[in-house]
């Protein structure tokens, strides 16, 4: 049991700390644009699928700083040139702007990768079992996700509340006329944030793609539960993103982990069903299956007793 | 000059005098008409790469066999029209309406049981409301014992062979094995999912009563992200031999998360290979992944599965042959329409019952009349790089057959209590 408990949290760890390369771009985005971009995922599987092609050429490491800073370019250029267009049209329009821009990002990497499995690996040198606790590796690799994830929470907390461009950037965010009074080019700023932010998405997608598997619908299976951290964390609050990332990542890994089950319930209860009972089904759940619906669970609970989320300070 | 004619036709509204034109020009059009198969399957999220497969597999066959050598019926091609049901039953509902809107008689799908259980019932619905309109369903793939079983139909035929028959073969092969004691079913949380794990306990119970079964997981289907929680319970249980139903993106992830963690035991899956599947595992699931399936890849011994499979190759140079059986699907439908001289889906469901055919590997292939359940020999391939002809996403590994059993020993006594609809 004990073994057990301690993999669960360092695979929550890694799940959770992932989520949150995913989720702090979001926040980053949503805090400026008031509007969630459903494409970000799309930007995840984008990153894996640069890294892949990149990494065929050049090897993992040099893909590692390219396919992020590519993947951040596009990002910038959808802004400028598509949803600062859609911008004009308000709130509604941009987010059917980004929801269209997730199925086209979908359908063009099928084109151009075509629907199966990429082989993307991990590089030789971070191959190998970093340590080996009761029977079982923790691959070295899953340590180095562990690491960018946590270099870039300390990152980028530290451009946004110690540097100038962090000063700017926050308060373009709550006063973007003020800013621009001052002499800041405001809409550029939107732009680099936007880069930025889709950059950190693709980098996710770079390091997650060896262990997730590079396939098409790898941004259908992150794409809701990203949005499911970032309002349960707070909309547009970074340490409410990581906060809720790994609790996320942690609650549904000890989920699976037990063995618990609506039988367990029963017998303490001391309650028992004929097994052709019509509700046979759902007295035979575990924990473990219902795991994945747990984040879900939860978001729903957050939105009922604390709507602002749990570091959120907006109201709306 | 006959469509200008029907249109000016119906354009004036005279139907008295339009309709023998158009009926006309319909009955002269049908002549030259292809054979339309709608294929109902993924084409798109986590499962597309094993639909868009089987697509291009289907329309290789009709191409190489049929539609190449001047097509059946007297010159009619036969079409592939792939539908998009993105692996969910309400959609492939929808794909059906739409493809007995356009005329189509024949439905192709397979992957995923809950799909075809709802294909086969709203078919059979379909087809006793709209006898004159009727739809055959052509399941190469989908493999819940029950749709051949209690939920047979008549308009049903399954040309792979379900789980139960499949596990019947994989756990005769774990009984052979002293070194087993310790077994862990892993599935996806639906109808197969289960169906699998229940039989593959009742059976090593009957085989081998001392192999204990450490564990019995269901996970959410094309959901999880990571695996690695659930090997970590699979490594703390003790388990010496691993057996999984997944398919798809769901085999990758757990196969790739096994290895990660060091685990080094016996893998018995259904569909660990294919569509990037092998490329995947590479190396480091050599001899330790073994799939039971009814269609060998190596060694290839018959002179027209390799001129099919090289031919394919030179078509379509980064897939794979991954279900001849779609070729055997083909040969029994397109023998059934010979023998009746049409496409009436009554005639040719009658045809194919207990229709024995030699496939293009050179095996006998018998569909039983009594619940559409096609019978074949099944065999044990392993994943390895060696003695590979034909590889698996040409990445050298591939699978190699290592165990055997003849049609006559997969066949078990029928279940089913087929309504059988009046001509």
């Amino acid at each position: 049991m004990f073994e057990v408990l301690i993999f669960a949290t360092l695979n929550g760890l890694v799940t959770g700390l992932l989520l949150f390369m995913l989720a702090s771009g979001l926040t980053l985005i949503f805090s400026m644009m008031g509007v969630l971009n459903f494409a970000h995922a799309s930007f995840y599987m984008l990153g894996a699928y640069f890294a892949y092609s990149i990494s065929l050429y050049t090897g993992f490491w040099p893909a590692l700083i390219l396919a992020p800073v590519l993947v951040g370019v596009l990002g910038a250029l959808i802004e400028r040139y598509g949803l600062r267009r859609v911008h004009k049209s308000g709130h509604v329009a941009e987010l059917v702007f980004t929801f269209g821009l997730a199925f086209l990002i979908e359908e063009a990497v099928q084109f151009f990768w075509g629907r199966a499995t990429r082989d993307y690996r991990s590089p030789d040198i971070l191959d190998f079992p970093l340590f080996t606790l009761f029977g079982q590796n923790f691959p070295a690799y899953k340590a180095f996700m562990i690491f960018i994830s946590i270099a870039i929470f300390i990152g980028l907390y530290f451009v946004l509340t110690r540097t100038r461009i962090g000063i700017i950037i926050q308060a373009a965010i709550t006063h973007p006329h003020t800013v621009g009074n001052l002499g800041h080019n405001v809409p550029m700023i939107f732009m680099a944030v936007f880069g930025v932010g889709s950059g950190l998405a693709g980098l996710a997608g770079v390091i997650a793609g060896p262990v997730l598997t590079t396939f098409p619908g790898m941004a259908a299976v992150l794409g809701s539960i990203v949005f499911v951290i970032v309002v349960i964390g707070g909309l547009g609050s970074l340490a409410g993103a990581l906060v809720a990332s790994l609790l996320i990542g942690l609650l549904q890994s000890y989920a699976i982990a037990s063995d618990i089950g609506m039988p367990d319930l029963l017998n303490w209860l001391g309650v028992s069903f004929e097994r052709d009972h019509p509700l046979n089904d759902i007295w035979r759940l575990t924990l473990p299956q219902v795991a994945p619906i747990l984040p879900f669970l939860l978001l729903v609970l957050v939105l009922i007793f604390r709507p602002s989320g749990l570091f959120g300070k907006r109201e709306s | 000059m006959n469509i200008l004619k029907s249109t000016v036709c119906l354009l004036r509204f005279i139907p008295q005098f339009c309709l023998p034109v158009v009926l006309f020009w319909g009955a002269q059009a049908f002549a030259q008409d292809p054979i339309r198969i709608a294929f109902i399957d993924p084409q798109s999220g986590t499962f597309a790469a094993t639909g868009e497969s089987g697509y291009l597999q289907l329309q290789f066959a009709a191409d190489y066999f049929y539609n190449d050598k001047g097509g059946v019926l007297g010159g009619r091609k036969i079409e592939v029209i792939a539908l998009d049901n993105k692996g969910s039953a309400a959609d492939s509902q929808q794909q059906l309406r739409r493809a007995i809107s356009e005329g189509i008689q024949f439905v192709v799908s397979g992957n995923g049981s809950a799909v075809a259980s709802a294909l086969s019932t709203a078919i059979d619905r379909h087809n006793r409301r709209n006898p004159e309109q009727r739809v055959l369903f052509l399941n190469y793939a989908a493999v819940d014992p029950i749709l051949t079983g209690a939920d047979c139909s008549f308009w049903h035929f399954r040309f792979d062979a379900h789980s139960d028959m499949k596990m019947d073969v994989m756990t005769s092969h774990i009984a052979a094995n002293p070194d087993i004691h310790k077994v862990y079913i892993i599935g996806q949380d639906y109808s197969f999912g289960k169906a699998v794990g229940d039989a593959a306990i009742s059976m090593l119970a009957a085989k081998r009563p001392d192999i204990e079964i450490v564990g019995n997981e269901l996970h959410p289907i094309g959901q999880v992200k990571d695996f690695t929680p659930y090997v970590t319970k699979i490594v703390s249980s003790g388990a010496d031999a691993i057996i999984t139903g997944n398919w798809g993106g769901d085999m990758v992830a757990l196969g790739r998360s096994i290895i990660d963690s060091g685990l080094d035991v016996p893998i018995y899956t259904f569909y660990a290979a294919y569509d990037g599947i092998t490329a995947t595992l590479g190396a480091a699931g050599k001899n330790r992944i073994r799939l039971v399936h009814n269609d060998y890849a190596n060694p290839v011994t018959n002179e027209i599965r390799r001129g099919y499979t090289t031919a394919f190759k030179a078509k379509h140079p980064n897939k794979d042959v991954t279900q001849p059986r779609l070729a055997t699907l083909l040969q029994m439908l397109v023998l059934a329409m010979e023998e009746t001289g049409g496409t009436d889906p009554f005639a040719i469901a009658t045809a194919l019952e207990d229709m024995r055919v030699t496939n293009m590997t050179g095996e006998e292939v018998w569909m039983r009349g009594e619940d559409h359940q096609a019978f074949q020999p099944l065999y044990i391939s392993v994943h390895t790089d060696e003695n590979v002809v034909f590889d698996a996403d040409n990445s050298g590994f591939g699978l190699v057959t290592e165990f055997s059993v003849p049609a006559a020993d997969t066949i078990s006594p029928s279940s089913c209590k087929m309504d059988r609809p009046q001509q």
